[in-house]
């Protein structure tokens, strides 16, 4: 779930540059007895009020905005902040953070730049957990959750969590990496009260260390756990009692080494599941040839809560009807592993009429999308991925595909979308037919692909999707793209906070157009794109509000990227070389610059310089 | 590797008249290096004898510059993360990282190290192991394991238990197989016969 996907207009919550609006909140004596006496008091009942009404506020939002009132707000919201999320995790230190916010039971951390997740950036650039992990274990001892995206966690930090945090309950990691499943023994060992082990996309190396056998007899806590990213052999039967022993488990996504007969094992014990992810969905090697197959549409029946789907790593089709059962209950579907076809899909589609999110690959072709165009009238969410991700594979799914799921979905808020072809007649069909869109990311995978069918470059398309989404938060870009593209996005992208471009635009006056006329613009990351130092300059007067801006092999050289260093002091400007290069000339091949109220970082690796 | 042996083919074949240093049967390692599309392609300069080859990489760098782009993989593009790509397509082995395992041969005085991706079944393995160790492994049969000769494949699986080779499925084998030895004489009999 990306921040994209909630709304937020509000001052952001690392950085405190409003500090000199604080003033003292009197309270107006009456005047009888001790003026001084009867202003402390009442200014001590005005706090404990406050205390006690901000504990209600949830939104960071709307706590970032109470914390600015005055002092005594700001004091009292930083003692009643129990949630704390920091969107880049070098942007403040864990030093500050543990000394404004005394009471946090739930930290929400991220590290690394998107870009990182395609191999652009080399490996240990940073985002270490440890630090954090330190600081926390001195500063709030009731910790019970930690959720964090792209960062490095090692296995001794998670026996510090598991070790230093009695009362630890959920953690979540999203794309982080560094940890194996040594670590996550010792983890499920130690955390007694865990609810929540959700290990999502993550890369988990292989120690091979039993780590489901680690859990504690008796009883469990667990209502998650979500694990299929982990790709190492599991115990099974230490896994079938663990859930056997886990009668609040509501969520359980197993990895690909789990065939469906052991799916079978683990439904019929865990009917309450109301998010499955299946594992390999296919039977193991080992499975005799005369075995009676267990009747898999009665685990299905019996799961009567189950609304998402997920996993078929490894489907073999012919098991698919055991899921029709489920379909009309189901919210959201993950295919994304399954190649199927538009046949195949057909029949389960028909079915789900409730269905809100829907992952898929592009096996399924136009023919396909038209199916779930047909059916899925309430879709908010739909990715496709594709099957094969090179730049001149055959696209199986076009702006066919595209048009027919903007006439049938017409509450749709977020699209990811794979494509070889595409045109602009098709995009701009979606910008009217879907006026609710927040997020709309094409990747047109052959770069500097023009509408196939005009010849044009897609800067109608993408014109038209700013022009009439009027509520769209997200974008990224592709295809042939000329800087007029840009300039539409400028005009009418007001509310963009993340933007995605790649091999596009004809001159700095793109990049201009973006940072002049985007004023909600946080996240911006290029990549082969023209743009130069000129380019970089009409930033200045936004770069402190943004999080971050990346930019690799665009043409910016050093000296350029040094004027902006110098002219923005709370800026970290960050040159990062591939590992093997050595520092030679003055164009930059990677610049990534983030504001920060404590300066430039001191765990730079030696391909990094921040000028 | 390839791009150098098309410049080769498009030329007046030059490799099969060149001089060359090298043993017969090898050929130059050249490691290819992802392409960006905004930095050329540098080859570092190589010392060598090999005068023929001066003329081979003068030829190589310009098929390199000229070759379409669509047919270098460009680093990170499209944007799909790898345990995606991995996974969609896990009936490909090129995409997945090498199953190197140790084998051993008793009387021989040291261990070699083979990659079981590289081999597309048992038969490609066994001769492989045949030429590794230059022995002579037998026929294989079900009843009676590696009949013929005083050796046997043999390999030690994830519960650390001693499997004869070939017994069974080639995925399921290279998925276990923790470490190979090759058991000679008495020991290697007593094996394929019905105990």
């Amino acid at each position: 779930m990306s921040e994209d996907d909630e709304r937020q207009q509000c001052p952001p919550s690392d950085l405190e540059f409003v500090s000199n609006k604080a003033r003292n909140c009197n309270a107006t004596g009456s005047g009888s007895g001790h003026p001084e006496l009867q202003s402390v008091y009442l200014d001590q009942v005005l706090e404990n009020v406050l205390e006690n009404v901000l504990h209600f506020l949830t939104s960071k939002r709307d706590r970032n905005a109470a914390s600015l009132v005055c002092k005594s707000w700001y004091r009292v919201e930083a003692l009643t902040r129990s949630e704390l999320f920091i969107g880049n995790c070098y942007a403040v230190s864990p030093a500050r953070a543990t000394a404004r916010f005394a009471r946090v039971r739930a930290l929400h951390l991220k590290g690394k730049p998107r870009f990182a997740d395609f191999n652009l950036m080399p490996p240990d650039w940073g985002a270490h957990f440890n630090p954090w992990a330190l600081a926390m274990a001195k500063a709030y001892p009731w910790l019970e959750k930690v959720n964090l995206k792209r960062m490095s966690v090692t296995d001794d930090d998670l026996a510090t969590l598991a070790e230093l945090f009695l009362g630890f309950k959920e953690l979540v990691l999203v794309c982080c990496d560094g940890f194996g499943t040594s670590g996550l023994a010792i983890f499920v060992n130690k955390c007694r009260q865990l609810k929540v082990l959700d290990l999502i996309e993550s890369e988990v190396s292989d120690d091979e260390s039993d780590w489901i056998s680690c859990f504690p007899e008796g009883e469990s806590h667990l209502e998650s756990l979500i694990f299929d990213c982990v790709e190492c052999h599991i115990n099974f039967e230490a896994l079938e009692r663990l859930v056997a022993r886990s009668p609040l488990l509501k969520k359980l996504r197993l990895n690909r080494y789990v065939s469906i007969g052991q799916l079978y094992h683990l439904m019929i014990r865990a009917p309450q599941l109301t998010h499955l992810g299946t594992g390999s969905f296919s039977p193991s090697e080992i499975a005799g040839q005369g075995d009676q197959e267990p009747d898999y549409v009665n685990a299905f029946a019996a799961c009567k809560s189950l609304v998402c789907l997920s996993g078929f790593r490894e489907i073999i089709p012919d098991y698919l009807p055991a899921i029709y059962i489920v379909c009309a209950n189901l919210t959201s579907l993950n295919f994304s592993y399954a190649n199927i076809t538009a046949e195949q899909l057909k029949p389960i589609i028909s079915k789900c009429h409730k269905l809100q999110v829907f992952w898929v690959l592009d096996s399924i072709c136009d023919e396909g999308l038209q199916a779930v165009a047909a059916t899925c009238k309430e879709l908010r969410e739909l990715r496709v991925f594709p099957v094969d991700a090179r730049e001149d594979s055959d696209g199986p799914v076009s702006e066919v595909g595209l048009q027919a799921i903007s006439e049938g979905c017409r509450k749709l808020q977020s699209i990811l979308y794979f494509c070889q072809r595409m045109t602009n007649t098709a995009v701009i069909a979606m910008s009217k037919n879907c006026p609710d869109l927040v997020v709309f990311r094409l990747c047109i995978m052959g770069r500097h692909r023009a509408d196939h069918v005009t010849g044009e470059p897609m800067d109608d398309g993408f014109g038209a999707i700013v022009m009439n989404c009027k509520k769209l938060t997200r974008l990224a870009v592709s295809g042939l793209l000329t800087d007029k593209a840009f300039d539409y996005i400028g005009r009418h992208g007001k509310l963009v906070r993340t933007l995605s471009v790649a091999f596009s635009g004809d001159s700095d006056m793109a990049l201009k157009y973006v940072l002049e006329g985007c004023p909600q613009l946080q996240k911006l990351e290029i990549r082969d794109s023209p743009f130069g130092d000129a380019a970089l300059r009409s930033g200045l007067h936004h770069y402190y509000s943004m999080r971050f801006l990346w930019m690799s092999s665009c043409r910016l050289t050093r000296h350029g990227c040094q004027e902006i260093a110098r002219a923005m002091p709370r800026l970290v400007v960050e040159v990062i070389r591939s590992a093997d290069e050595e520092e030679m000339d003055d164009a930059v091949e990677i610049l990534y610059m983030y504001r920060s109220l404590v300066g430039p970082r001191t765990d730079t690796p030696k391909f990094v310089t921040i000028l | 590797m390839m791009e150098s042996s098309a410049a080769y083919e498009n030329d007046l074949n030059l490799k099969a008249t060149e001089l060359r240093l090298g043993l017969p049967g090898t050929t130059d390692d050249e490691e290819e290096t992802a392409v960006s599309s905004v930095r050329t392609y540098k080859r570092p300069l190589q010392e060598d004898t090999d005068h023929e080859k001066c003329g081979g990489n003068g030829k190589s760098e310009s098929q390199n510059e000229t070759s379409p782009p669509s047919k270098a993989q460009i680093v990170g593009w499209p944007p799909v993360q790898s345990y995606r790509k991995n996974n969609s397509q896990s009936k490909k082995t090129e995409s997945e990282p090498g199953i190197y395992v140790k084998v051993s041969m008793d009387g021989a005085p040291y261990l070699r190290k083979i990659d079981l991706r590289v081999y597309k079944g048992y038969p490609e393995l066994l001769q492989a192991l045949e030429n590794m160790f230059r022995f002579t492994i037998g026929e294989y049969s079900e009843r009676e394991g590696y009949k013929g000769s005083d050796y046997a494949p043999t390999y030690e699986d994830k519960d650390g238990d001693w499997m004869l080779v070939g017994d069974v499925p080639w995925q399921m084998f290279i998925t276990s197989c923790k470490r190979l030895r090759i058991m000679k004489g008495s020991e290697a009999r007593g094996l394929g016969c019905g105990v």
